[in-house]
């Protein structure tokens, strides 16, 4: 246990490496556009997402309004409502959680909490935001163009995604695919410096077994990332060749609506492999940066170390390698070889045993706490209850033979909605309610954030708890109208109403929630520099918000790791990581 | 305390839920009840982890909040409790997937005995073939499908002219008797799926895939396709019907096998009985000329 990484100060290197002179922005522009600062591009990143985010939330209102209360209205047809599937499922998993857990918090909280005064490339960090930028613009053109956006479901599963009788089928897929491809090549140049600055702009003494949580789960969900979107990009790269050059490589002999088509000798089931190779690990990507930072929340507003450090760091690095060999998991009905089932059913579980160690220690982390129950510490809270949740129907998919007759049904939906939806949204908030004071100094006001938190963590679970039900009931998902059926009986119909009303209430509370965003700007309480008292770099820079180069004329040193809370013996009941082991007590 | 006490409410609430709300699984109505006893046994399992952990959660924001008198623990870890932890945690993962992969074992071993049916899906209908006589399929391409010959069976194949061929009608099936469920997609992908035989699987275009049941209890069910499919996906519906022997061989008596719609087709030379599908008015698929 010598190396254990809490017992407070021990050997720091000596500076070796001279501070790197930042580029300077000269003009309005350069410091507020075209702006290399991380913080800048994550406050960019962030606000394009959480835009695009509210589209995405409207399409499911539309998708609900049809599910819940079917032909009653005339402007939605089988068509949108396949396209608004599609685009908000995709916009979701890609153009708001990827975008806003990597490019946003970690683009803010990298540099800051490794104690280095930017990321290392700062001109690609740029460039990565403005192909961003154009990939969301290039997804959002595809509603306006001939025949509209794609309707192919967010997995984009060939041959039908690129065939006449799913929508969007001339441009939609089209646009849909190049925004993808350039969202890929903005991620690479992001992924890549948020590696780089963890790997090699880390402040003196902070060793890897020192970093916060909230680091570890960026750093390796976009590790992950850099390793998984290459599958997406030839998957990608593949099917456009296919719909504009007529290439089959995921095209067989094909008779469609009575007409054969020109294809041949292509397997769509090579597309499904491409796809879910990039789209398991895409699960983790959202989680494990959510995971390293409810572990940060819930340590710092229960004045307690997080339990089990180390096993957490592990138990991340973990999961990321794993979750490399799940993928088929999403293909146990789909025709590949069936006994593909048996090794993927055991890696999939295999890989609830790190995952279930987490909860444990988020929970133990409560347990012997002195727990303050506030806005962040309630969306942790919420967090818990909907990843166990999520994880555990988890347990009923990824086991082969449970998930036959689920597959495909509500359940899915319900499964997936929980566990990558609800359960890292609400820790997109907490992080937001903890971390705005030290991106504007303010507090946001608690009272709409205590209504915030209640109608979206208890409206969430009315949502999805019940929609599992559905499921097992064998309603299957991604019906324009379910009509009459033998086994289906009218009370689903109420339900499914109740889901919608739930639905809206919850969208709706949203607004609350930007409304406080931009309220407490310039009316919320004044914060101090650390108001949570935490122990953590970004809560000790100099100026609040910190300003260009993150810290003073010199970069803070790291004595010990980010959880010294409650120390026994010490003044107080958090040792900053930049305190030296003398001062401590 | 309020969110102890609201934790402890959805924890129950969501147990009451589950026990009181009419929706559950339909009767079963094939020989899958092994599955429906890995979901019970996930539920238990899983059911019981998810209430404790709540109840814990909840004991521990009452127990220990806040008091400006108090000091949290500092117990940086307790490998001890961890270990114990992940080893219960791995022998429930165990007892979830050692009884998953025997069933699954069991799905994917056909039975000597079982009989063949194919399956053929299209945007957005559903087709069905039996080996006929013989008691052997005769082959199939996409290649070959045109108005007179709407599956896509080899005219050359001696074992193809007695199939009986199903064109977007009923399919029968007897009771008790296995069936391996043989899958073609002439387009995209479908997904074979009759909520009362809990098996399902997709169909796949370029290949054929298969499951298979046997069917236990009379009666007529829904088919519906579980695979996204168009903008066509939900209308893609059928009825399956389980039914006795005897009246199953008096439906096969009625069905025209594929020798027979051939020289039907020469017989009705002109009147293309081709099958066009389309979208009418409102934007919902329909046959246009079938």
């Amino acid at each position: 246990m010598a190396d254990v990484p809490h017992t407070g100060a021990d050997f720091v290197a000596p500076a070796e490496v001279e501070d790197v002179e930042l580029y300077h922005a000269k003009s309005w522009i350069t410091k507020y556009v075209f702006c290399q600062d991380a913080k800048v591009i994550a406050i960019q990143y962030a606000i394009t997402a959480t835009a695009i985010g509210l589209v995405a939330l409207v399409l499911s209102w539309i998708m609900r309004l049809q599910l819940g209360f079917p032909d009653t209205f005339d402007f939605i047809d089988a068509t949108d409502y396949y396209q608004y599937i599609t685009m908000h499922g995709m916009i979701m998993v890609i153009y708001l959680l990827t975008a806003l857990f990597l490019g946003g918090f970690g683009n803010y909280l990298i540099p800051l909490m490794v104690g280095a005064r930017d990321m290392v490339f700062p001109y690609a960090n740029m460039l990565s935001y403005w192909i961003y930028l154009l990939a969301v613009l290039v997804l959002t053109s595809s509603f306006f163009v001939p025949g509209g956006a794609t309707g192919a479901g967010w997995t984009l599963y060939p041959p039908q995604a690129i065939l006449s009788g799913t929508p969007g089928q001339e441009w939609g897929i089209v646009l849909m695919l190049v925004s993808l491809i350039l969202f890929i090549i903005g991620f690479t140049m992001g992924g890549l410096n948020y590696v780089v600055t963890v790997l090699q702009g880390r402040t003196r003494g902070m060793t890897l077994m020192r970093l916060p949580l909230t680091i570890w789960g960026i750093f390796v969900a976009t590790i992950l990332a850099l390793l998984a979107f290459p599958a997406l990009l030839v998957g990608a790269v593949m099917m456009l060749f296919d719909r504009l050059l007529e290439t089959s490589f995921f095209m067989p002999s094909i008779v469609e609506f009575g007409e054969q088509l020109s294809y041949g000798g292509g397997s769509p089931i090579l597309f499904q492999h491409l796809f879910w190779f990039f789209g398991h690990p895409e699960v983790y990507i959202v989680a494990l940066p959510a995971f390293g930072i409810v572990s940060d929340l819930l340590s710092v507003h229960a004045r307690k170390n997080i339990f089990g450090y180390r096993m957490m760091v592990w138990a991340i690095v973990a999961i990321g390698g794993l979750s490399f060999v799940v993928w088929a998991h999403h293909m146990y009905v789909s025709g590949m070889n069936p006994y593909f089932g048996f090794f993927f059913a055991t890696t999939t579980l295999i890989i609830a045993i790190p995952t279930a160690l987490k909860v444990y220690n988020w929970v133990l982390t409560l347990w012997r706490g002195n727990i303050h129950l506030t806005i962040p510490m309630l969306f942790a809270i919420g967090f818990i209850v909907t990843f166990l949740n999520g994880g555990i129907t988890g347990l009923f998919l990824g086991n082969v033979v449970v998930d036959v007759p689920l597959s495909d049904t509500m359940f899915v939906v319900a499964h997936f909605h929980m566990v990558m939806g609800v359960a890292p949204i609400l820790v997109v908030f907490g992080a937001i309610y903890h971390w705005y004071p030290k991106m504007t100094g303010r507090l946001l006001n608690n009272g709409m954030g205590h209504f915030h938190f209640w109608v979206t963590f208890l409206g969430a679970y009315l949502i999805y708890f019940p929609m599992h039900y559905l499921g097992f009931l064998g309603v299957p998902r991604r019906y324009f109208t379910i009509d009459d059926t033998s086994f289906i009986p009218d009370s689903a119909e109420s339900l499914n109403a109740f889901i919608t009303v739930a639905a809206l209430i919850v969208g709706f509370a949203q607004i609350v929630f930007l409304f406080n965003l931009v309220w407490s700007l310039k009316k919320g309480k004044e914060s101090g520099p650390n108001p949570w008292d935490a122990t953590t770099l970004e809560w000790q820079t100099e100026t609040t918000p910190p300003g260009h180069g993150n810290f003073g004329p010199n970069l803070p040193v790291v004595y010990r790791w980010a959880y010294d809370y409650s120390v026994p013996g010490a003044k107080e009941d958090f040792i900053p990581q930049n305190v030296p082991s003398g001062q401590s007590g | 305390m309020i969110i102890a006490v609201v934790l402890i409410l959805l924890t129950v609430g969501s147990v009451l839920f589950h026990l009181m709300s009419p929706w559950w699984a339909t009767p079963i109505a094939s020989n899958w009840g092994d599955i429906d006893l890995t979901i019970d046994i996930t539920f238990w399992i899983t059911g019981t982890v998810y209430v404790a952990v709540l109840f814990f959660v909840a004991y521990c924001l009452w127990r220990y909040r806040y008091d400006p008198k108090k000091q949290a623990d500092y117990e940086p870890e307790n490998s001890k409790l961890e270990w114990w932890l992940t080893g219960l945690t791995a022998v429930g993962v165990a007892a979830l997937l050692i009884p998953g992969l025997f069933v699954w074992n069991q799905y994917v071993t056909v039975p000597d005995d079982a009989v063949d049916i194919e399956v053929v899906g299209q945007q957005w209908a559903w087709s069905y073939r039996t080996p006929g006589a013989d008691g052997v399929m005769g082959t199939s391409d996409a290649r070959l499908v045109d108005g007179d010959n709407p599956f896509g069976l080899d005219p050359d194949d001696p074992n193809g002219q007695d199939d009986i061929l199903v064109a977007f009608d009923d399919l029968h099936l007897p009771i008790g008797q296995p069936v391996r469920v043989l899958l073609r997609s002439l387009d995209v992908l479908h997904d074979f799926y009759v909520p009362q035989f809990r098996a399902k699987m997709d169909l796949v275009p370029g290949m054929v895939t298969f499951f298979w049941f046997t069917p236990t209890a009379a009666g007529t069910y829904d088919i519906l396709c579980a695979e996204l499919c168009g903008e066509g996906h939900h209308i893609m519906r059928g009825l399956v019907v389980i039914e006795e022997e005897s009246d199953y061989q008096a439906w096969l008596e009625e069905q025209s096998t594929f020798a027979e719609q051939i020289a039907e087709a020469k017989y009705d030379a002109g009147d293309s009985k081709k099958l066009v599908m389309g979208v009418d008015e409102n934007s919902r698929p329909v046959k246009l000329n079938n």
